[in-house]
């Protein structure tokens, strides 16, 4: 990286000058082009530094100034479980030898599935983590439906966001159980159902350079960067979606679709894939929708950490987006089938 | 990504990043920080490195180039460092209905006179125990002024679980001795007594109890403009 100084607030005013670094850029690197990206990002900063006033002129509106706290908010959150995440992925996809992922899942797809569903308990982060150790699973020759299944689960059923769904619904403890199950379920069944009907050439695998001839840190450290600066840029776009909802549209419509028991399941999941909420926090929020039934409640809970805005931008970014078109609305349409009947048998 | 590491480490390291999120993940804003920075370093090592080695085999064997959409990652940085938007105020506040919820007890109030207490428990007491637990006492809350459409007055205090897009505002109507002018968003530390008054939020029907205030006096933004008692 270019700049070698650390004061965020007077950044742009720097030399752009250092040709040694190589700044997250536009397509080409070669020759003179090589200098063009940190100097386009020097120049951004500073026309931003000098046009302050007038930004934030435009910006001071209420309506605006929600909108940038959610933005920011939803990144800043997401940020430290995305670098979790993606250090992960890095240590997976270079410390560890494929032939271990042989050893440790059963040989048949078929067992493969619920088997890396419930591995997915142990990785104690939110949705944002979860896609980038998918995306290096498969890189490292885990079935694909295996690691699908691991995708879904791992946000949901992990034992911070079941602690933190106990403490949200103090009265129905029985909701922890239904959102182990129902989350569990969906996942396994997405990853049978990706197994029959799955394709391998809708499945992108990320465009990674080859890492022969670079030592083990180098690959280390480029699968970071890498990760982070693709994985983060679909982050943003999710936030920038999640913020425009949170800010724009009224809540009153809620109430009227609390009335009727069908609508109110299809409003929640409807809601809660708008609404990218971090699976950590979506119990307390779910547990404040007090209009709505707890099977409503239970379809939100299962949804949310499958499929919403934010992950979808990040798995179209993993995974390419011919897979992410089919893959969210089949999540979708078995989660929300899956919650519901969960719901009915348990609570 | 260099830059990026720094603004959540300045955000970390400052009180900045308590408009957004919740302080126990400062921690964690602090690593990934660090890490990301760590990362922008053994790039720019590697990068030289491998300068050095082309020039030597006159062969660049170069890294694949980074994807378009990172480019975005400029935003949040911009936003956060230049302009670094406030805690949500009294617009999301009004647009959002109240999210009090019966607690399982209430706790013994508080020394002092009048009693301090948070805008969460003041309303649960008001709302579910109908004052009882109050004694009748005088009570101090802080939160900041919302005006809805018709100008009535309401003390709010967001409650958060996690960072400022599910945050969730708790309420209280005023009424009794007000002040003169009332700006929406300032801070106001109110004195007052328990009044049976109950109203209910037009936007969800939660219940919004009324406190009769004796006295108020405005003052600064708190350290944690959040409630993060709630829920935790």
């Amino acid at each position: 990286m270019a700049i070698t100084e650390d004061a965020p607030r007077g950044a742009a005013e720097r030399d752009p000058a250092h040709p040694s670094g190589e700044r997250p850029g536009r397509e080409g690197q070669e020759g003179d082009r090589r200098l063009s990206s940190p100097l386009i990002l020097t120049m951004t900063l500073l026309l931003a530094v000098l046009a302050q006033s007038p930004i934030r002129g435009a910006l001071g509106t209420p309506l605006m100034q929600s909108w940038m706290t959610v933005f920011v908010a939803v990144t800043v959150q997401a940020l430290p479980f995305l670098v979790l995440g993606v250090l992960l992925s890095a240590a997976l996809a270079v410390f560890v030898p494929p032939s271990f992922f042989a050893r440790a899942l059963p040989s048949r797809p078929a067992l493969a599935v619920p088997v890396a569903g419930l591995a997915g308990a142990v990785l104690p982060g939110c949705e944002c983590a979860s896609v980038p150790v998918a995306g290096a699973l498969v890189r490292r020759g885990v079935t694909p439906a295996a690691a699908l299944a691991f995708l879904l689960s791992a946000p949901a059923i992990n034992p911070i966001v079941l602690t933190a769904t106990a403490v949200a619904f103090p009265r129905n403890p029985e909701m922890v159980l239904a959102r182990f199950l129902a989350s569990l379920l969906v996942a396994c069944a997405m990853g049978w159902l990706w197994q029959r009907l799955g394709r391998t050439d809708w499945l992108r695998p990320p465009a990674h350079g080859a890492h022969e001839g670079a030592t083990k840190g180098e690959a280390f450290w480029n699968s970071v960067r890498h990760d982070t600066v693709h994985a983060g840029g679909f982050l943003v776009l999710g936030a920038m979606a999640a913020a425009t909802l949170k800010a724009a549209t009224p809540a009153t419509w809620l109430r009227t679709a609390a009335d009727n028991p069908a609508f109110s399941v299809l409003a929640l999941a409807v809601l809660a894939v708008l609404l990218s909420i971090c699976s950590e926090a979506d119990a307390f929020v779910a547990a404040s929708l007090t209009q709505f039934s707890l099977t409503a409640k239970l379809v939100f809970l299962v949804v949310g950490p499958m499929i919403d805005l934010k992950l979808f931008a990040m798995q179209a970014g993993t995974f390419g987006r011919t897979f992410a078109l089919r893959f969210a609305p089949a999540t979708f349409a078995l989660a929300v089938v899956g919650a519901v009947v969960t719901g009915t048998v348990l609570l | 990504m260099f830059l990026l590491g720094a603004a959540l480490l300045h955000a970390g390291a400052t009180d900045l990043y308590l408009r957004y999120v919740k302080a126990g993940l400062q921690p964690l804003l602090l690593a990934s920080g660090a890490v990301l920075i760590a990362a922008a370093l053994a790039t720019a090592w590697y990068e030289r490195k491998r300068n050095k080695a082309a020039k030597a085999t006159a062969h660049a064997g170069h890294a694949h180039p980074e994807p378009r959409i990172s480019w975005l990652l400029v935003l949040p940085l911009l936003s956060l460092i230049l302009i670094a938007p406030p805690a949500l105020g009294s617009y999301s506040a009004l647009r959002t209905g109240t999210a009090l919820q019966q607690p399982y007890g209430y706790g013994r109030l508080p020394a002092g006179d009048p009693v301090p207490l948070s805008v969460v428990d003041y309303a649960s007491r008001a709302a579910y125990d109908h004052g009882r637990s109050l004694h009748g006492r005088p009570v101090r809350v802080t939160g900041f002024l919302a005006l809805d459409h018709s100008g009535a007055p309401y003390l709010v205090r967001m409650a958060l679980n996690c960072c400022a897009a599910d945050a969730q505002p708790v309420k209280i109507a005023l009424t009794g001795k007000l002040p003169p002018v009332l700006q929406p968003d300032a801070w106001l530390e109110v004195t007052g007594s328990y009044t049976p008054k109950l109203t209910h939020d037009p936007v969800n029907n939660g219940p919004i109890p009324y406190l009769k205030v004796t006295s108020a006096k405005p003052v600064p933004t708190p350290h944690d403009p959040y409630d993060e008692t709630w829920n935790n």
